[in-house]
């Protein structure tokens, strides 16, 4: 039987505009970054969660022709592709941490729930993100 | 091409969460095209191209699965919901619910009960289709909102 999921990917445009935004701005780490030939491998994971990594993927050469590239890029920046969600413990700390460190694009600012505060936003090529704040046990027993 | 077809896309994108974010407020359509960097006309012309619908189109969808939201998941009246999602007026409000639903918005609430999903999987997930073929040929030039720019050039 499967025990636990490893690695996602996602597709940037550039892979140290990506790293730069990941970790500096947003806050994960890097995981892996090694070089094969002409491919770079790499990775960013939550700090604390060294077991899941998000791999950063570039369309283009090997995997792809230039013209399947160019249509996954295209894809990438009208925000079609599929996006990462992350928990946080304090959703509006994070949201004003993110302004600090000059994240503009959110798709949402904090906005409360049953299930707890979530908000979103955009890496800078179009992926969307999300944060969810999840309401616990307690608090939900209390609301 | 590319990475100037893929930047100006990305304004573009930046420019609809702009009406994903502000749907409750007067938006018009300078003030979006504005987010995006370019003309009203173009931003209009580009944004169908890149969206597949004009930009009042894709914020009328926006307000119309709000207002189901509010339907669905509270008691508050028909009118109250219709200025909260950021129409101007309950006549335009049913009007454009009809023709984008099929229904009004009283058989709606009548018919359907809150939702467990998450609410970001609901805003996607229940954004009314759009069908195929009509895109924005539907939105006939009476069809005002505080976006009626928009229907010149959604024109077919």
């Amino acid at each position: 039987m499967l025990t636990r999921l490893n690695v996602t990917s996602i597709y940037v445009l550039d892979k140290d505009e990506a790293l730069d935004f990941y970790v500096n701005k947003l806050g994960l780490e890097k995981g892996s970054d090694f070089k094969q030939g002409d491919y770079r491998w790499l990775t960013v994971r939550v700090p604390g969660q060294p077991d899941v990594e998000i791999g950063l993927e570039q369309p283009g050469p090997p995997l792809h022709d230039e013209a399947t590239a160019e249509q996954i890029r295209e894809l990438i920046s009208k925000g079609a592709l599929s996006g990462l969600v992350f928990h946080t413990d304090d959703a509006r700390a994070l949201y004003e941490t993110l302004q600090e460190r000059g994240v503009s694009d959110f798709t949402q600012e904090p906005i409360d729930h049953f299930y707890g505060t979530d908000m979103g936003l955009r890496d800078p090529f179009g992926n969307a993100i999300r944060i969810l704040e999840r309401k616990t046990a307690a608090a939900t027993a209390t609301a | 091409m590319s990475r100037e077809v893929e930047d100006f896309n990305r304004r573009l994108l930046r420019a609809r969460d702009a009406m994903d974010r502000a749907y409750a407020e007067p938006l018009d359509v300078r003030t979006i095209a504005a987010v995006a960097h370019v003309s009203e006309a173009h931003f209009i012309r580009s944004f169908k191209a890149a969206f597949g619908e004009t930009p009042h189109r894709y914020l009328q969808r926006r307000r119309v699965e709000r207002s189901m939201f509010l339907l669905r998941e509270t008691d508050r009246s028909i009118t109250d919901i219709c200025f909260d999602v950021g129409f101007m007026s309950l006549g335009t409000f049913s009007r454009t619910f009809r023709e984008i639903i099929g229904e009004t918005p009283t058989s709606y609430r009548d018919g359907h009960g809150p939702m467990v999903a998450p609410n970001c999987v609901q805003m996607w997930a229940m954004r009314p289709r759009v069908p195929d073929g009509t895109t924005a040929r539907a939105i006939g030039p009476a069809q005002s909102s505080s976006f009626g720019e928009a229907n010149a050039a959604a024109a077919p």
